[in-house]
């Protein structure tokens, strides 16, 4: 049986077709989720995708994180349901209080946009156990809000703890610790400001270094991941 | 009708990169001697009946800000003239 992986769409998301792409290059079946809608319809695991949901008004992910399908979700992931938010989806998580800290406006204010080196750090999740620790990927990067912030005393729980899933090498926009992405305790949450869904084809990505989070995912659920949850 | 103020400043600790970008300009204005500048947000909720502070309060805290990088204050607006 195949794996069901749901990608949500907001009203504002932009990538969520590209997600629905990646999840079904990785050998899986995609199945698209409606923000008004808080069934999960039995996926395995969900996607949330970059874009700008409620045209980011407020603060971004602020009012996605109070929508009927985050509600089902937030519980989902407690109990150990995979979840990757990518760009909008990672701010979404961090609104959420589902991953600890915020993404703010970039430190020189400029939006950056291009293919990103990455150093991946801990391959204990659901969505990086594919990697090998220190490997250096090439993925997109495209945001304006994308400067990871949190205080010292929580940047250094996640050094500790091995949370930081993801760096970057050479820091686009200012991110604390040059920290691109980063999981919660159990491994199954991921948050990551990069978009490993526009790197899945050689015809469109820089690589197809993308993959392998969703290949990751595919491992986990297949039992053979490395200290997740579930 | 009452209107309840909440005032959402990042907090002190946080790089407000927006206000930099002003402070920076204000030379060209021929200002100077400003150290600092910092940028928030002011949002008026208007209540159909009595303010409820404890409801705006709320707002603010689930909503209006992010308690990881804001500070938020609540205050009810006095309607101008009525202390007059």
């Amino acid at each position: 049986m195949s794996t069901v992986v749901g990608v949500v769409t907001f009203p504002g998301s932009l990538d969520d077709r590209d997600a629905v792409r990646a999840v079904a290059r990785a050998g899986a079946t995609p199945v698209r989720l409606w923000h008004a809608d808080s069934s999960l319809h039995g996926v395995d695991a969900v996607v949330l995708p970059g874009g700008f949901s409620y045209g980011d008004y407020l603060r971004c992910g602020a009012i996605a994180r109070f929508s009927a399908v985050m509600t089902t979700i937030a519980d989902a992931a407690r109990g150990g349901l995979p979840v990757l938010g990518i760009c909008n989806g990672f701010q979404i998580l961090c609104e959420a209080h589902l991953l600890p800290g915020a993404l703010t406006r970039n430190q020189h204010l400029h939006f950056r946009n291009r293919d990103q080196l990455l150093r991946i750090g801990s391959v204990a999740s659901a969505w990086t156990n594919a990697f090998a620790p220190d490997q250096e990927i090439v993925i997109p990067v495209k945001n304006g809000e994308g400067r990871y912030v949190a205080d010292e005393r929580t940047l250094d729980a996640l050094e500790a703890e091995d949370r930081v899933i993801a760096r970057y090498v050479g820091n686009p926009n200012g991110s604390l610790r040059d920290i691109a992405g980063i999981r919660n305790e159990a491994g199954n949450v991921v948050g990551l400001m990069p978009h490993p869904e526009h790197a899945v084809e050689e015809l469109t990505g820089p690589s197809l270094d993308g993959l392998g989070f969703f290949v990751s995912l595919l491992k986990h659920l297949a039992g053979a991941g490395v200290g997740a949850a579930r | 009708m009452a209107r309840v103020v909440v005032d959402v400043m990042l907090k002190p600790e946080i790089l407000d990169p927006q206000g930099q970008a002003v402070a920076g300009a204000l030379p060209r204005l021929g200002v100077s001697g400003v150290s600092s500048v910092r940028i928030g947000k002011r949002i008026e909720i208007e209540f159909a009946g009595e303010a409820d502070l404890d409801a705006a309060r709320q707002i603010a805290d689930k909503l209006l800000a992010n308690p990881v990088i804001e500070d938020f204050t609540v205050r009810v607006e006095e309607p101008a003239g009525a202390s007059a």
